[in-house]
């Protein structure tokens, strides 16, 4: 040992053994902050990133509802009732290709076992798909007055991408209207859980001792009370004299009052993890106040755990107003969101003759989906320095 | 001799545990009456196997974590002696600047999500020692001092090896210019031959800096080098405190007999016999009754078991708890430690 030591001693270079002279790509990696790095490695989880695409186009389509939806989501058209949906096609049913897309037109024809009239798909016209049509006047956010559509048919004949309901409203209008009352009561529930989540994580993190208990066990109460059953009651109390916006915001923020749990947990538990770390208690030992220690040592740490924590508490909530609107207790009418459109297909008839009455659940799908992708490859991007120990 | 810089006494920390649900509180005796000083200038080197207290005794006297009962007397060139032990944290942070500590593990102790320059330069920001361009001129400074390379200062730490990350660490603990430094274990977690470039590093820079080094380690070989007397820890207690070249010389103490034994022999021509140890350390929850090492002790006698031992000075400045240290004759090192003898101290 001592030997050993000596010879060290005449060994050890002056300087550290990684020159300054490497490839200037790895003098980025050894100077790239932790959000770079979460980046980098977030881009290498595929779903994730397909998810995280998916989710940018459905909020964009939310946001900018009244331009991306060709009608307004209560324009009826007496004549297409629980039409067939429309697809834009390429190829004709002749093998012919066309550029832009075409659409067919419509003809009713009698059902020859129900004896009704039912429309039809006339595949002897056709119609060109066009972008930027002009349509029906709306007013985006209340404020920009316009009558662009993102795409039509420019002789303002109907077009209905994903078919029409029983009372002839464009289903996929109504989806695209739906979408941004569904992600932003998502995204008002998470922000209600999110702020009830950290201000109770952080008391029972923080305080420790019969507080943290107490408030832990509260929250396996909560938890263990079956979810359903529970928004079901809760939402029996919403008077049902409340017209449609105040009964959205009391759904909106019951939700967020029982999706706080999770949220809590997460809070805490990193927070009792953090607080152990050395590297916290080096700050400390080096005179760093309390406040310092939080807002410059353990904030930066806990950032990235966070953002991952909400966008998985995403889905929880949009399926949570999902399942209520179906069952009726959610929101109502006039107000459109995925539940209340999926509300219009509980009947044997739509699902025996017009299945695309359900093609909302397709978003509710893809939302879900895309949020858990995303949180999926947060998560594992959040901490960038746990591989290298 | 030179003055007392840091004197402990009666140091105790208790942990509670809780066993069950309104089960009464019991105690983990992590550190168990604890006393010794350090003099100005010296490296009391703390030895211990891992429970035994060694590092809660450290990060106490550096108040990580408030003593239950003792008092922690650090008194600073030209000032008057301070007892950190009923200090608030609020009180304490004006003294942090002389007192530092360098820690075991590398890679949790700097965090990953500030530069390099950051997290050397935090005491003095924290403690707002100074400002502006003093603040990089003296991170360069120590910076420079610890062997690192300027150049990778804007870097963070996911770029360092561990030897760098703990020159990295030690550049921290010295930026505030402290008098004391507390190192856990530096080298216990480095690569052999890194762990002699560090302790160099540190030999060095207390000579240049005249620190004065509470050093703590499991292994004695490590210690050897490096302290002018050495502690051994057992169970929360000290059970020998002697000059190095004394306790590898002639331990009085069974336990520290049972660790020099275990220490491996350069010299592939000496035959190693180590005293194996019975059974593991104790719970320190419910300690064994009289000396705390009996069930494990090769000499045990019945007064052992009835009878705590008290920690007594048999030569000067040679001390050690247990009852039979006169009449026990126990076996040092095979070989005498020539890095003693022509060490600087």
């Amino acid at each position: 040992m001592v030997d050993l030591l000596r010879r060290n001693r005449t060994a050890t270079p002056q300087t550290s053994p990684v020159s300054s002279r490497k490839p200037p790509r790895q003098e980025t990696f050894y100077t790239a902050s932790q959000w770079r790095l979460i980046w980098w490695r977030f881009r290498r989880h595929r779903l994730a990133v397909v998810g995280t695409t998916v989710l940018i186009i459905l909020i964009l389509m939310a946001v900018f509802a009244d331009f991306v939806a060709p009608l307004s989501p209560t324009s009826r058209s007496t004549t297409y009732v629980l039409g067939p949906p429309m697809i834009p096609v390429f190829i004709d049913d002749e093998g012919e290709f066309h550029f832009p897309p075409i659409i067919y037109g419509v003809t009713t024809e009698r059902n020859e076992e129900t004896l009704r009239r039912e429309p039809k798909l006339d595949t002897s016209v056709e119609r060109p798909l066009h972008f930027f049509v002009e349509g029906e006047p709306y007013r985006l956010w209340g404020i920009i007055e316009s009558n662009i559509h993102l795409f039509g048919t420019p002789d303002g004949e109907p077009l209905h991408l994903l078919g029409t309901d029983n009372l002839g409203r464009d289903i996929f209008s109504r989806t695209v209207f739906a979408l941004r009352v569904s992600l932003s009561v998502g995204l008002a529930g998470v922000f209600i859980s999110f702020v009830i989540g950290l201000v109770i994580g952080g008391i029972s993190g923080y305080f420790g001792g019969w507080i943290d208990f107490f408030i832990q066990r509260l929250i396996e109460l909560i938890m263990s009370i079956p979810t359903l059953p529970l928004w079901m009651t809760l939402a029996a109390i919403v008077p049902r004299d409340w017209n449609a916006l105040q009964s959205y915001f009391a759904i909106t923020i019951l939700l967020g009052l029982l999706g706080w749990t999770g949220l809590a947990r997460d809070i805490r538990s990193k927070l009792i993890s953090l607080r152990e770390e050395d590297y916290i208690v080096a700050a400390q030992l080096g005179g760093s106040s309390d406040w310092r220690i939080i807002t410059r040592h353990m904030l930066p740490a806990f950032t990235s755990y966070i953002i991952v924590a909400i966008s998985l508490a995403f889905p929880g909530i949009i399926l949570g107003e999902t399942a209520l609107s179906f069952l009726g207790f959610g929101l109502r009418p006039p107000v459109v969101s995925l539940g209340v459109l999926l509300e219009g297909g509980q009947n044997i008839r739509t699902i025996a003759q017009s299945l695309w009455v359900l093609a909302p659940t397709i978003f509710v799908i893809l939302i879900v989906l895309a949020f858990s992708f995303m949180g999926d490859g947060l998560r594992d991007a959040a901490d960038p320095y746990a591989e290298q120990r | 001799m030179p003055e007392t810089l840091l004197a402990v006494r009666n140091l105790k920390k208790y942990f509670p545990v809780r066993t069950g649900w309104l089960q009464p509180a019991e105690y983990v005796r992590a550190v168990d009456d604890v006393s010794f000083t350090i003099r100005r200038g010296e490296t009391l080197g703390l030895v211990g196997e891992s429970g035994s207290g060694k590092t809660t005794v450290g990060r106490t006297i550096l108040r990580a974590i408030a003593p239950t009962a003792g008092e922690i007397v650090i008194t600073l060139s030209g000032e008057d002696s301070i007892d950190l032990a009923p200090l608030t944290r609020r009180d304490i942070r004006p003294l942090r600047q002389h007192m530092q500590m360098i820690f075991q593990d590398p890679y949790a102790s700097l965090s990953p999500r500030m530069t390099v320059r950051d997290i050397i330069a935090e005491p003095l920001v924290a403690g707002k020692l100074a400002s502006g361009d003093e603040i990089d001129r003296r991170v360069r400074d120590i910076a420079e001092r610890c062997r690192l390379n300027v150049e990778h200062l804007r870097r963070f730490p996911h770029a360092f090896s561990g030897g760098q990350r703990q020159r990295i660490g030690i550049a921290r603990a010295l930026i505030s210019n402290p008098s004391f430094v507390v190192c856990d274990e530096p080298v216990s977690a480095l690569d052999v031959s890194i762990q002699a470039e560090i302790l160099n590093l540190l030999e060095d820079l207390q000579q240049e800096r005249g620190l004065t080094y509470l050093f703590i380690a499991h292994d004695l070989s490590v210690v050897e080098h490096i302290s002018d007397r050495v502690a051994v820890m057992y169970l929360g207690q000290i059970v020998e405190l002697a000059p190095t070249q004394q306790i590898f010389a002639v331990p009085h103490h069974p336990y520290t007999e049972a660790l020099l034994s275990s220490v491996p022999e350069p010299d592939p021509h000496i035959e190693m016999q180590p005293i194996p140890l019975k059974g593991e350390i104790p719970n320190p929850v419910k300690p064994p009754s009289g000396c705390y090492f009996h069930p494990r002790c090769p000499y045990v006698q019945d007064k052992c078991r009835a009878e705590p031992p008290l920690l007594r000075e048999y030569q000067p400045g040679h001390f050690a708890a247990c009852h039979f240290a006169d009449e026990l004759q126990l076996v040092g090192r095979y070989t005498p430690p020539e890095a003693a003898a022509d060490s600087p101290h």
